[in-house]
């Protein structure tokens, strides 16, 4: 959108294999500052993987990551150092992660789930801290739910609580893996709606999503993923009318068969 | 949690406060070890008077420890401890009827013999076949177990031999007919059958036997004063009185003695005590003399718990370190973790205890009893405890670790805010109940001479002859200490249900494998 905004996440030539074989397939991109981008694909393409690479929950097993001011580099068979951790360590306070499955904590509060974090990683007060945690509650629009356990919430409001959380952390960057999956259809809108939000205000974000309309009315690029490559990297509407790729074609005409909404 | 913990704590600090003997007068202590337990006529607690530590052997300490001009303090040890304790400095003289013997005699120094005597065998009043002991050959004969006397049905031959721990059993065998001769010493015999119109004593004195004070074998000159004072005690006059007034003046004591001069004392001692034993009590009686034990059960109790809580406390906290140690350390202390777990788990408490209270102090370690058992106690648990730990921390679902890291935590944040908290909520029932379980293997602490309730019992019923009534008394006493804490396990399992509903997203995933990952 802002093509004269400066790149604010660079990756180059990330590897990642598990046990049963090679992940993530040497992807470089880079996204720019205050972009929106959504990463599509079909299941097991690695997508969820490469977010997890981004925030260090995976350690990529070689390749660079640069977020902002940090560059996280690994050499191929390099053994993790405590630098290396301490870079992880760094690069995660610029990056907020939200769950398929919401992940908060269940004996806590609302309330007390979005204090928590700014308090022991960041040591500020309780007062502090409470005042931060309700900014950020009000903003997802859950004023009224400060109090209430985990337990007692929607999935829709889960899952704003849970991005409420992650903003609370003041990060350059938003990630979230496969955010509505978890959602009943109806709860999807209003999850979609803060991410928008969010963009307005010029937020970075990446989306692993299935939420293909989404996809493509609200991102800035959408990446496709197939067999842990990066096939193709393209603005929204370009993607979904010429795709240039057949793996794109292919995953897109099933997708469109299976979602006639979609259809544009 | 924390909250609790330190309540906890303060209560065990309150308890230990309140049992620290006064501090020490300016007269010397003379400190001496026995058993009270079933210790009639020789030490038992009067049946009159439970609080009130009797027997002719008292009388004895007593009056060497007032022509010495030290204060007597009595510390108890079970029998077949008495020569270890003394080893290892619980005490400065052992007397319990030990038998001067050359076995003996390695290991102490003995004073000069203040007894002498032999064994009585005892027979029903019915009984035609058996006046000696070698009529024993064919029948069944019961004695104290590891005894002289068992030695000497032994050598006899042909003898169905029955052990006994307790020596008031042996005579209650012999009355219904379970047993048809009863060998004992003398004074024992005297004092558990003397006066049962259904049982007497046959046959010549048996055997000889000399009882002497023990001491450690470095204490010179502590056997040249004790001796001195028996000396006096004999010339004096002193030890026949009180021999006479338990009635075990013998014409062996004469011709040791070589007084062969008429009592001129009453054996008032023995009387009360055949008064108290002959006739069975009405139930009034009996009720009364319950109620008269009851401030000693209450003692006992605090004990128990003192050494409980305290033993507990050690258990949670080495549990927690064993625990984390073992799932999130280097591989080599997670598996010096699990050795000590296994090993611990694999082998007996009483070793255990034994071990710790008998067998460090070899190396320089000694402990106090109560610290022994506590601490006993506590290694021993937070074997336990930190296998439920480890199911604790395994029950959180790896995606709490996530969220935890990806918000900046570090590891250790991450456990201490996230992870524990849900851990230790999971496991508080299976550790209330852990505890209820410890609160009973609290009576094992009996035998490295405390006296908590076991002991207690094994006290009171010994010097009544009653093991029914204290029996139902001090387990009702067990049952209402554990009542509390079984409420609260319920309780928070309840608690734990309703939180579950909580933790229904997110996988349950072995948190081990998925947090070394992070790394």
């Amino acid at each position: 959108m802002n093509a004269e905004n400066k790149p604010l996440i660079i990756i180059k030539d990330l590897h990642k294999s598990f046990e049963d074989g090679e992940i993530l397939k040497n992807i470089s991109f880079t996204i720019r500052e205050g972009d929106l981008a959504s990463i599509i694909g079909p299941s097991g393409c690695g997508k969820s993987t490469f977010l997890r690479c981004i925030n260090g929950i995976e350690l990529m097993d070689s390749g660079s990551i640069t977020i902002a001011d940090v560059t996280l580099e690994r050499a191929p068979g390099q053994v993790p150092d405590e630098k290396m951790l301490d870079t992880v360590h760094r690069m995660r306070a610029e990056v907020g992660m939200v769950f398929q499955s919401y992940n908060l904590f269940p004996h806590k509060t609302l309330l007390e789930n979005v204090m928590l974090a700014p308090m022991v990683v960041k040591g500020k007060s309780r007062d502090e801290a409470r005042e931060l945690a309700t900014k950020f509650i009000d903003k997802v629009g859950l004023s009224g739910f400060a109090n209430r356990y985990p337990s007692t919430l929607s999935g829709g409001q889960s899952q704003r609580a849970a991005i409420a959380r992650a903003l609370a952390m003041n990060p350059r960057v938003m990630l979230y893996d496969e955010p509505t999956s978890a959602l009943d259809p109806e709860l999807v809108g209003e999850v979609l709606q803060v991410m928008k939000d969010l963009d307005a205000e010029g937020m970075t974000q990446i989306i692993v999503t299935h939420e293909m309309k989404f996809a493509r009315d609200a991102s800035d690029y959408i990446i496709f993923m197939d067999k842990g490559e990066i096939v193709e990297y393209e603005d929204g509407d370009i993607l979904f009318e010429h795709p240039k790729n057949d793996r794109t074609k292919a995953f897109l005409r099933h997708f469109v068969n299976t979602n006639p909404e979609v259809a544009c | 949690m924390k909250k609790m913990l330190l309540v906890l704590l303060a209560i065990a600090v309150l308890f230990t406060g309140c049992v620290q003997p006064a501090s020490a007068a300016a007269q010397k202590e003379l400190r001496w070890g026995g058993d009270s337990e079933g210790g009639f006529p020789y030490m038992f607690p009067n049946p009159a008077n439970p609080k009130e530590l009797i027997g002719f052997e008292v009388d004895i300490v007593n009056e060497i420890a007032s022509y010495l001009n030290m204060k007597p303090v009595y510390i108890n040890n079970a029998w077949d401890n008495l020569i270890p304790g003394l080893t290892r400095h619980m005490y400065d003289i052992a007397i319990d009827g030990l038998e001067i013997t050359p076995d003996h005699e390695q290991v102490v120094n003995f004073s000069i013999p203040y007894y002498r005597t032999f064994l009585q065998l005892a027979v029903r009043k019915d009984e035609k076949n058996i006046k000696t002991l070698e009529d024993c050959r064919g029948h069944k004969a019961g004695t104290l177990k590891e005894s002289y006397s068992a030695e000497m049905l032994r050598q006899v031959g042909g003898v169905d031999i029955k052990t006994y721990i307790v020596e008031a059993n042996t005579y209650e065998d012999l009355a219904n007919g379970r047993v048809d001769a009863a060998l004992f010493d003398f004074p024992i015999a005297l004092y558990s059958a003397g006066f049962n119109p259904e049982i007497k004593f046959v046959g010549a004195p048996i055997g000889d036997l000399k009882y002497g004070i023990a001491m450690r074998k470095e204490d010179k000159q502590l056997q040249k004063d004790i001796n001195g004072a028996l000396v006096f005690l004999r010339d004096s006059g002193k030890l026949r009185e009180i021999y006479d007034r338990w009635n075990l003046w013998t014409p062996t004591m004469a011709k040791e003695f070589n007084d062969y001069s008429p009592s001129k004392v009453e054996p008032t001692r023995y009387n009360d005590w055949a008064e108290n034993h002959r006739p069975v009590l009405t139930f009034q009686k009996r009720l009364e003399r319950y109620a008269a034990v009851m401030p000693q059960f209450g003692r006992a109790a605090i004990v128990t718990m003192q050494v409980s809580i305290t033993a507990m406390i050690i258990a949670i906290a080495l549990g927690l370190f064993l625990a984390i140690t073992r799932v999130f350390a280097s591989r080599l202390c997670a598996s010096l973790a699990t050795v000590y777990i296994e090993t611990v788990r694999g082998t007996p408490v009483l070793i255990q205890l034994f071990f710790i209270f008998y067998g460090l102090p070899s190396i320089g370690i000694k402990f106090s009893p109560f610290w022994a058992g506590a601490i006993g106690l506590g290694l021993n648990y937070a074997a336990y405890e930190a296998e439920i730990y480890r199911s604790g921390l395994f029950a959180i679902p790896r995606t709490q670790w996530e969220a935890a890291l990806a918000l900046g935590m570090t590891r250790w944040q991450a456990m201490r805010e996230v992870i524990l908290p849900q851990a230790i909520r999971i496991v508080i029932p299976p550790i209330t109940n852990d505890f209820i379980s410890l609160l009973k293997d609290s009576s094992l602490v009996s035998i490295i001479t405390m006296v908590d309730l076991t002991k207690t019992y094994g006290q009171i019923s010994a010097a009544y002859y009653d093991y029914l009534g204290p029996g139902i008394l001090v387990a009702v006493i067990y049952l209402l200490l554990g009542l509390p804490f079984v409420r609260f396990a319920r309780y928070t399992e309840k608690r734990l249900a309703a939180m579950d509903k909580d933790s229904q997203h997110g996988h349950r995933e072995n948190i081990y494998r998925s947090s070394t990952r992070y790394l």
